[in-house]
């Protein structure tokens, strides 16, 4: 018999091995987002200064579209073999498998973010003003925010038709306070500004959104 | 119950048509707007009525996710549907009324900000429910209808600290309301009420309706000896 925090390992450990093999979804992310930031290089062709102001838009915006090409493969893979049908059947926690696949899903955003960073940095040419640090917070944070919601709603689009497009349709609206925070606090530390409420509203958001995914999740896996 | 339907619908029309004369000739004119302010008393009203369906709508989830009575999925449905129409009335007529009066259609504003994310928010709940085809929708919508409405809370703090942060346009200055323009206000709220719950309810018959057929229907095909299918 193995725990929850077995299963949690276990699934989390196939996950991790799995995209290590294949490298599916860290390198659909990766182009994804390099992308973006080409194609808004383009439209708007900014100035250092300028890139300083639209900077925490823009790098939110561009992870924020490349996880959903990640969130999207999530829970694929587990319906073909029906995975996800013996799991239901099966006594394991239903929060178990959520978090391993969130947890999952954090390590890969956090990846791409990692790999991306240097690209913006000479792309933009970005400077911070404030206490770089402070970004770190607001990246784990941000990317939790966006990470524990997402794997919530790709399981929950499961189960519709057309499901690829109705992740973000879900997603987008309930992240935008999150969005906001992450975007403006990016923008005030690179600013050289304090950044103190959009953190803490960051954190409750984490807070309020964490308990009640796991709480809601088991309805969501049941649900078919 | 079905003869109350009918009571409900002639008293509503009366009451709407009596608050319309009230908004527009009882009303006095706004002094600096003009007659342009008279919007107000579909606005506002539509705004307070949109909001109480989207709260029954997070209530009637709740209630689902714990008894899983149909009925309350129908009412969740139902309340996010009108709540939505009421919601767009909101988003049309704010810029009408902004349009002369700020002499702009749209500004991100606090408020205007927030009821556009809210719109979003419920827009999504209907699309889920229109998108998903298992029989365990009501219960994949009314865990979207939670986390939507908590939210909710999320969305005006961070954007009313967002827009503090920044120049306010101009608003039609606080000051105090004339009594009776509040009188025409509420009296255009319980008209509104009325309709929307005559709404509501004709539509929530309607569903049921739907719901029946389709299980009636499902139960004939089951029960349906196979060589008469062919």
């Amino acid at each position: 018999m193995t725990g929850p925090t077995g299963i949690t390992r276990a699934t989390l450990l196939k996950d991790l091995r799995l995209e290590w093999r294949s490298k599916d979804a860290i390198n659909s992310m990766l182009f994804f987002s390099l992308l973006v930031v080409v194609v808004f290089s383009f439209s708007f062709d900014p100035t250092a200064e300028e890139s300083r102001q639209i900077a925490g838009g823009l790098i939110w915006v561009a992870f924020l579209f490349a996880a959903v090409v990640a969130l999207n493969q999530t829970w694929a893979r587990e319906i073909r073999n029906q995975v996800l049908d013996a799991y239901r059947v099966s006594p394991a926690p239903a929060n178990s498998l959520f978090i391993a696949k969130t947890l999952g899903n954090f390590i890969f955003v956090s990846v791409l973010e990692a790999l991306m960073t240097p690209l913006l940095i000479v792309f933009y040419q970005l400077r911070s003003i404030g206490p770089a640090w402070q970004l770190l917070v607001v990246a784990v944070l941000g990317t939790w925010a966006l990470v524990v919601n997402g794997t919530f709603f790709a399981a929950m689009s499961l189960r519709t038709r057309s499901r690829e497009i109705m992740l973000p349709l879900l997603l987008f609206p309930i992240s935008i306070p999150a969005l906001l925070a992450m975007v403006q606090s990016t923008t005030a530390i690179l600013n050289g500004e304090g950044a103190r409420f959009w953190i803490v509203l960051l954190v409750t958001y984490d807070l309020v959104f964490t308990t009640v995914c796991l709480l809601l999740f088991e309805t969501v896996l049941n649900a078919e | 119950m079905k003869r109350a339907f009918p009571i409900l619908g002639i008293l509503t029309a009366i009451l709407l048509s009596y608050a319309l004369y009230m908004a527009l000739v009882w009303a006095p004119t706004e002094r600096t707007m003009g007659n342009v302010q008279r919007i107000f008393y579909y606005h506002v009203p539509s705004a307070w009525t949109a909001f109480i369906l989207f709260f029954v709508n997070f209530a009637a989830s709740i209630v689902y996710l714990i008894k899983r009575k149909p009925a309350a999925d129908i009412v969740a449905l139902v309340s996010a549907e009108v709540g939505v129409v009421f919601c767009t009335v909101v988003l049309v007529t704010g810029p009408i009324w902004a349009r002369p009066v700020w002499g702009i259609w749209w500004t991100w504003d606090m408020r205007l900000t927030s009821t556009l994310v809210l719109w979003l928010i419920y827009v999504s709940y209907l699309f889920l429910r229109r998108f998903s085809s298992s029989g365990q929708t009501p219960a994949l919508a009314a865990v979207l209808a939670v986390l939507g409405a908590l939210c909710v809370p999320f969305v005006y703090f961070s954007i009313w600290f967002f827009r503090t942060q920044h120049p306010q346009p101009v608003m039609g200055g606080g000051g105090s309301i004339d009594p009776r323009m509040l009188h025409v206000l509420l009296i255009n709220w319980l008209a509104f009420s009325c309709f929307a719950y005559l709404v509501c309810w004709s539509r929530y018959r309607l569903e049921k309706l739907q719901r029946d057929v389709d299980q009636a229907q499902a139960l004939e095909s089951l029960m349906a000896p196979r060589g008469s299918a062919r």
